[in-house]
């Protein structure tokens, strides 16, 4: 499905495609991108793109982004997941940077953006702790200023690549007398500081994405508080609106249904009574996504004409990740005994896999996918927010 | 994608939604179900006169060239209003047919009648054991001079007893199943040997068994060409069907929403329960999506793109889940009142029932849609 573009977004389109075939390194097409590249392979497509001035779509011109208009986003956005190419770093890119450049003071802007930009900073997210998962405005990690410093003690946990990082933004809290979402702050923290300790979490397909971050007596300067003091939920809740419109996950859905498809092919025998089932469930979610596409098109377009797509957003996290994660188990169940193996970390072609290539990941993407409806605000969370803000429940 | 309605769409969008809510309201459409011939007369000569019937016939066959995206625009309106007459029957199937397959005089001779709202036609293809397979035609047709004569019988063939005009498929050549030898015919209605048993269907139309013995019958177009017509007609039907259910999803939808914000138990709205709120978020996803897949399909329609059979069958599959989905939550949200005949729920649910076997359910099209996959 496409857009209907004009002459100068189809050229665009085709330079983008053209750049990716061109430039995407050969390094980055592993088994499973996600899990089994090194940070330094992890920013080769980052540091390509940041040459090409290509990295930050979304930004303003002035602080050193593309400046598209959002139907250029969205072709970028759809050619870069169409190929396969790992997005560059969310938190970096997508997270803190619009909460530096929209709320952030011209220090700070001069100091983190350009970093970002070129990818010498690896940043993290510092929100969710044990006590506070959805309910985010619940956080307990303690700011309590000292002169020029905060001093900070808490605990973060699933925070996604944070052995990687070089800075963590955190909602701290700075009043705790006020109502939850009233003494919030936000915080810039450097990872080398002293009391900072990062501990893995192992996931249930073996992975090492997440982890625990300690916060013991760090001591942050006061330069690095984002806006006002208690101001951070504000700050909090725009980040999160940035974070769940890429979700429909329009073009990873597309691959992973392409490759289900051959999968069940080479696997199923068109006379196993359970092949009928396959090609009825392929169907059924291939259509999913094609209404999610057609809606999140429809959507695109309405923002190109000004108009407020609301919680489109919402819509979009719910949907994708239900599809996604519905794919993945299709595929772990079409590769049928194999998917009794997992892939060990590290990961390492010397270890044996049984099995064909193509089913080497279904079981730990099976398994990995499944974070997709609690992460980003649960998918509960998204139908609460729909309830409230379209439904006027 | 979204569409930007020119100023002609938004006229015809919004002069069907005033006729419609002047003179067809639901105490207003329970009086047209219920009266003797089970529908108006001067409805349909309303809808003529505001130009529905014209809309998207090409100019030089007398319409206004407004093509599946004015036929979307009013059966998304005839959907959120439960319309009954014949429309999709007569102009979108036969009028679809004629336009295709039409010599210059038979174009001629029926077109305008239909434009002017003067005729009524209906499709009979079905038959005993047919189920939705358009080239499973048992029914005959041997030449008879420069007229064909068709021996047969057609089932639930949907407003045939208000109907002038038949278009009947019939075989002139092949064994059962064989698409080359299936032709399609006008026959007229109250033509000799033809046998009409009417009966009521469940969302309140009327259709017939029809039994036919040497019936005289006009050739449409050429021998042969029947099965290839009507699967092209199929795919314009689906269009006009999917955007009826969209429209008939979004006021369940509405009237839920609606109705869970005003009815209490246990001291609250229901509306405020948090099991019920994620349903209608449910509902309101199903709608969202429906409606992008319909707008999909009819911009699709319309360019006439390669692929467009495919996307029939999947957009006609995942509506009608849509569609069933949102119909059995509309019942089991509005309780026991979900359940009577004096509520609309229960129309707009069998109205949905009923568009969902119209043409091949849910089932058939998402495996017609595998089917029809050149990668699998």
């Amino acid at each position: 499905m496409e857009l209907a573009l004009s002459p100068e977004d189809a050229a665009f389109r085709d330079e983008v495609r053209a750049f990716i075939a061109d430039n995407y390194p050969a390094e980055m097409r592993v088994a499973n991108p996600e899990t089994d590249l090194s940070k330094e392979q992890m920013l080769l497509w980052h540091r390509i793109l940041h040459r090409k001035g290509w990295i930050a779509p979304l930004w303003p011109k002035e602080y050193g982004g593309s400046g598209w208009p959002i139907t250029r986003r969205f072709i970028f956005e759809q050619e870069t997941t169409r190929a396969g190419t790992m997005p560059p770093l969310a938190f970096s890119v997508t997270m803190v940077g619009p909460v530096i450049y929209t709320f952030g003071n011209e220090a700070q802007k001069k100091k983190f953006l350009p970093r970002i930009l070129s990818g010498e900073d690896w940043w993290c997210q510092g929100y969710s702790e044990p006590g506070s998962g959805s309910d985010l405005a619940t956080v307990r990690t303690k700011a309590v200023r000292d002169g020029d410093h905060y001093i900070v003690n808490g605990h973060k946990t699933w925070t996604t690549l944070a052995q990687h990082a070089d800075w963590i933004f955190c909602l701290v809290r700075t009043d705790p007398t006020a109502k939850p979402q009233s003494g919030i702050s936000f915080l810039l923290i450097d990872m080398k500081s002293p009391g900072v300790t990062v501990r893995p979490i192992i996931t249930i397909d073996g992975s090492h994405e997440v982890n625990d971050v300690f916060l013991e007596d760090v001591r942050v300067p006061v330069a690095n508080l984002i806006g006002e003091e208690n101001k951070g939920w504000t700050y909090a809740k725009f980040l999160l609106g940035n974070e769940r419109t890429s979700m429909a996950g329009i073009g990873r859905s597309t691959r992973y249904i392409d490759r289900l498809k051959k999968i069940v092919k080479a696997e199923i025998p068109a006379d196993d009574p359970a092949h009928l089932e396959f090609v009825k469930e392929i169907a059924r979610v291939e259509l999913d996504v094609l209404a999610l596409e057609a809606t999140e098109l429809r959507v695109v377009a309405q923002m190109a004409r000004g108009i407020d797509p609301g919680p489109a957003a919402s819509l979009f996290k719910i949907r994708g990740t239900e599809i996604f994660q519905n794919i993945t188990e299709l595929t772990h169940r079409a590769i049928g005994n194999y998917g009794l193996a997992i892939r060990e970390h590290p990961v390492s072609a010397n270890r044996f896999m049984p099995g064909p290539d193509y089913g080497h990941t279904a079981s730990e993407k099976y398994l990995n996918s499944r974070k997709l409806s609690i992460y980003g605000g649960s998918n509960e969370i998204q139908r609460n927010i729909i309830a409230k803000a379209v439904l006027g429940l | 994608m979204d569409i930007q309605f020119t100023e002609e769409q938004e006229l015809l969008r919004s002069s069907v939604q005033r006729l419609l809510r002047d003179h067809y309201d639901f105490d207003a459409r329970r009086k047209i179900v219920a009266s003797e011939e089970g529908f108006s007369r001067k409805q349909w000569q309303a809808f003529a006169e505001l130009g529905l019937f014209a809309a998207s016939f090409p100019e030089d066959a007398g319409g206004l060239g407004g093509g599946p995206l004015s036929t979307m625009i009013i059966m998304q309106e005839f959907g959120r209003h439960l319309v009954i007459e014949p429309f999709v029957e007569t102009v979108v199937l036969a009028g679809g047919l004629i336009q295709r397959l039409g010599s210059k005089d038979q174009k001629q001779a029926f077109i305008p009648d239909i434009i002017a709202g003067e005729k009524i036609w209906a499709l009979a293809w079905t038959e005993k054991g047919s189920r939705f397979d358009l080239a499973n035609v048992a029914t005959t047709a041997r030449r008879h001079g420069k007229d064909y004569v068709l021996s047969g019988e057609k089932t639930a063939v949907i407003a045939a007893p208000w109907s002038d005009h038949l278009i009947v498929s019939a075989r002139t050549s092949g064994h059962r199943h064989d698409r080359g030898g299936v032709s399609l015919f006008v026959v007229d209605r109250r033509a000799a040997n033809l046998d009409l048993q009417g009966f009521k269907t469940i969302d309140g139309r009327r259709a017939a068994e029809i039994s036919l013995r040497d019936v005289r019958g006009e050739l449409l177009g050429s021998e042969g060409e029947g099965v290839a017509a009507l699967e092209a007609c199929r795919d314009r039907a689906i269009g006009a069907l999917c955007a009826e259910a969209v429209g008939a999803i979004a006021e369940l939808n509405a009237a839920t929403l609606e109705y869970s914000k005003t009815r209490k138990q246990f001291g609250a709205t229901i509306g405020s329960f948090q099991v019920l709120q994620h349903r209608m978020v449910d509902m309101f996803i199903a709608h969202q999506e429906a409606l992008s897949l319909m707008q999909h399909l009819s911009l699709s329609l319309s360019v006439g793109e390669a692929g467009i059979s495919r996307l029939a069958s999947g957009a006609k599959s995942k509506i009608g889940y849509a569609g069933r989905f949102v119909a059995d939550q509309a019942v089991q949200l509005h309780g026991g009142m979900g359940m009577t005949d004096e509520l609309n729920i229960g129309h707009y649910f069998k109205r949905i029932s009923s568009i969902n076997i119209q043409f091949g359910d849910p089932a058939f099209h998402v495996l017609r849609f595998a089917q029809l996959d050149a990668a699998a």
